[in-house]
């Protein structure tokens, strides 16, 4: 593994791998010095294209734990300006001695374009619609340390599937370690037939459902995917009512899943549109857990990809 | 000079001539075609075994991105793009800058063209200024400065109202109405083929009815205005049953093809691969063997290059930042071919999409093989393979997903009036 620039072209054994090493370096912290010496002289590059307080605090928290130095570059906004490339920035960066880049940036495969012409390991801090890895990592993490497995499980995710990143890193994800995956919400905002040879990994691994109760019956795992009205100026909901109450996630949905199922949110969280107010009171809901673990899965992938094979 | 090109398949779709024979020139004109010609004055002789001779290849739809965008291209390396092609005759499209909008815009291009280009030029002037899609250009001046037809290529006219009023008005003055069909309602965005692929790569895509809804309008307007119009690079297999029905309406319309749409599927794009990144993208398996038995079938008879020459500039960012298009000129022909070698056509039906129909089109006497005219053909060698590197290609710029590949046939030698060049 030289890069971590999607869950798809990932293998089963990678996953593990990084699952466990994040187990153990949890740990760190936990202790009163949350430190360690083990990528010291390191320094990595994070540059967020699209603003990112969570996703960007949580690898400056992994590189600060594992001692590693950061370089930040935050630019408002997604459009670049003609004439400034990313890759001319990019390529200035390196020369300042950077070993690792992370990216976040609202274009679809901008991590692949810039893997392509560096020398150093790239790390997709999500890209426009495709994928969210470190995302999906750190929610299996978070399942398996909860349930004990991610074999034989009901993953429901709930929202924009289509223009959705989680979404995306999270049904490779799951299916990959051996859950099957329901999605439901708007038709409009859901794979179409023609696309489900590409999510369905594993025959009956993956279903899109019409019927949201269809995608919860006895659900193990309920993601509900954050809702925006709208994306770059197209319209995507009729309104934040509408989908409260025909797609949110309310008490009524405890009568569905399974006794004790998660309830997960990549955040962050519009209380009362995806997730009714009550949910905030659900014993199962592990959305801080999954902070948690973002800062340990990020730490392992940094070492897995610094610490070089 | 006199030259003799002895034993040659001799190949005109305009006269229907195919046979093994002779073709003699002289002082710049084809005097004597015939099984054998036997001359006792002195003569250079070029061996056609194994070549085919047929006329220059008409190619409608080129962006020669002169004015305005010459580091891409100009009218010079285009032209010699197009001449190392077998292309002797091209149509350059207005989406220059400044667009060919106004008079001025069409007489620069005739200008620079006389000056340096190396085959004949016939510029494309705008529908709408500034391709606004708004207000007519002036097609009266436009053809009186040498415009050859109109065509907002790049974007559809979508206003039904302004799209039947360029009918009507193209119409009276014999100005074909070439569309570049998409509903950009449903495009919006787009980056590659809506399918399987764009979900695999987080990709905005476009879907056939974004095409096949602009197709069926612009038909629906042919038919009632009786206005010709030309339907250029078709790309989805939904358009097919369309065109078969404009044909049985007897709608004055001709529908073309690139080779990238018979050739290429939109897997090359996987891995973000900005080089097959072009307008309308690259589709399905189905969509390739639908526009190859639409040729087949004679629904489409045009076949076009749209060759569209970017720098790494405008390619070799951002997936979703990169210019759409490809070059084409020096492959259209190899790759043409290969409907011949897949029994599709014959070499005479795919040479009518080439030159004989392209030239209908544009409403200009294709060139021939005929005793008494200008030279104007080709010799190539249908079984010759060749590598595309970037070093052999002409264009200025090198965009295109066949960079190492190896095609099959190759251009030997174009004859241009009294120029001869062999390659
Ligand atoms: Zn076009
Ligand atoms: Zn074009």
């Amino acid at each position: 593994m030289r890069h971590l620039l999607d869950i798809y072209h990932l293998n089963r054994e990678d996953i593990e791998e990084i699952l466990l090493l994040a187990e153990n370096l949890r740990e760190i912290l936990h202790r009163p010095i949350p430190k360690v010496p083990t990528l010291r002289g390191k320094s990595v590059l994070l540059l967020f294209y699209e603003p990112s307080t969570r996703t960007k605090f949580s690898f400056e928290k992994a590189c600060k734990v594992l001692s590693a130095d950061t370089l930040s570059f935050s630019a408002k906004g997604s459009s670049l300006e003609k004439g400034e490339t990313l890759l001319d920035t990019v390529k200035n960066l390196r020369a300042l001695g950077v070993d690792l880049l992370v990216i976040r940036h609202s274009f679809s495969g901008t991590p692949h374009f810039l893997a392509n012409h560096l020398d150093i390991p790239v790390v997709n801090a999500g890209d426009g619609t495709h994928e969210h890895p470190t995302q999906a990592l750190l929610d299996l993490l978070t399942v398996k340390d909860k349930l004990g497995t991610l074999e034989g499980l009901k993953v429901a995710i709930v929202g924009d599937i289509k223009h959705s990143r989680v979404a995306h890193s999270d049904i490779f994800g799951f299916q990959k370690m051996g859950s099957r995956v329901f999605v439901a919400g708007p038709a409009y905002l859901l794979p179409e037939d023609r696309e489900i040879p590409l999510y369905e990994l594993r025959k009956g691994y993956f279903r899109v459902c019409l019927n949201l109760r269809e995608a919860l019956e006895d659900a193990d795992v309920v993601i509900a995917l954050r809702v925006q009205k709208e994306r770059h100026g197209d319209p995507l909901i009729p309104s934040y009512n509408e989908y409260a109450e025909f797609f949110g996630l309310s008490p009524r949905i405890l009568e569905w899943i399974k006794e004790g199922a998660l309830l997960m949110h990549p955040g962050p969280i519009n209380w009362g549109v995806e997730l009714s107010h009550e949910m905030e009171r659900y014993p199962f809901q592990v959305i801080l857990d999954q902070v948690e673990n973002g800062v340990a899965v990020r730490m392992a992938v940094l070492l897995r990809l610094l610490s070089g094979e | 000079m006199r030259v003799l090109i002895k034993g040659a398949r001799l190949l005109d779709p305009t006269l229907n001539l195919d046979m093994t024979g002779d073709l003699l020139v002289e002082e710049g004109h084809i005097k004597a075609i015939s099984r054998k010609i036997e001359t006792s004055e002195a003569v250079e002789l070029i061996s056609g075994e194994g070549l085919y001779v047929f006329p220059g290849i008409v190619d409608i739809h080129v962006h020669l991105r002169e004015p305005g965008e010459e580091w891409k291209e100009d009218i010079e390396s285009g032209t010699r793009a197009a001449l190392h092609g077998g292309i002797t005759r091209v149509a350059c499209m207005p989406n220059t800058k400044p667009p060919n909008d106004r008079p001025e815009v069409t007489t620069y291009i005739l200008e620079q063209a006389r000056e340096k280009a190396w085959v004949k030029v016939y510029p494309i002037a705008c529908i709408t200024k500034g391709q606004e899609g708004k207000e007519l250009t002036e097609f009266g001046r436009l053809k009186r400065a040498g415009a050859c037809g109109v065509s907002d290529d790049g974007k559809w006219v979508s206003d039904s109202s302004i799209m039947k009023r360029a009918l009507l008005y193209a119409k009276q003055l014999d100005l074909p109405v070439i569309s570049h069909c998409e509903d950009h309602s449903l495009s919006r965005g787009g980056q590659i083929n809506e399918g399987i692929l764009s979900a695999k790569l987080g990709l905005r895509g476009v879907s056939f009815s974004s095409e096949t809804i602009a197709v069926v309008r612009d038909l629906l307007l042919a038919k009632e205005t009786k206005a010709p119009l030309h339907l250029a690079h078709l790309s989805v297999k939904e358009n097919i049953p369309f065109l078969r029905w404009a044909k049985e309406e007897g709608i004055p319309f001709s529908a073309e093809t690139c080779p990238h749409y018979f050739t290429f599927t939109e897997k090359e794009v996987d891995g973000y691969n900005t080089s097959a990144k072009v307008n309308p993208p690259l589709r399905t398996d189905e969509d390739v063997i639908a526009i190859k038995e639409a040729l087949k079938e004679g629904l489409i008879e045009v076949i076009a290059s749209d060759h569209a020459p970017h720098s790494p500039l405008e390619k070799d960012i951002e997936f979703e930042l990169a210019s759409f298009g490809m070059i084409g000129l020096e492959f259209l022909l190899p790759l043409s071919f290969n409907l011949v070698r897949e029994g599709l056509l014959t070499p005479l039906t795919l040479l009518s999409y080439l030159i004989t129909n392209p030239s209908k089109v544009l409403r200009i006497e294709p060139p021939m093989l005929k005793e008494g005219s200008l030279a104007e053909f080709v010799l190539f060698d249908p079984e010759e393979e060749w590598e595309v590197t970037e070093e052999k290609i002409q264009s200025k710029s090198k965009n295109t997903p066949l960079l190492g590949r190896r095609l099959k046939g190759k251009v030997k030698g174009v004859f241009l009036g009294n120029k001869r060049y062999l390659f």
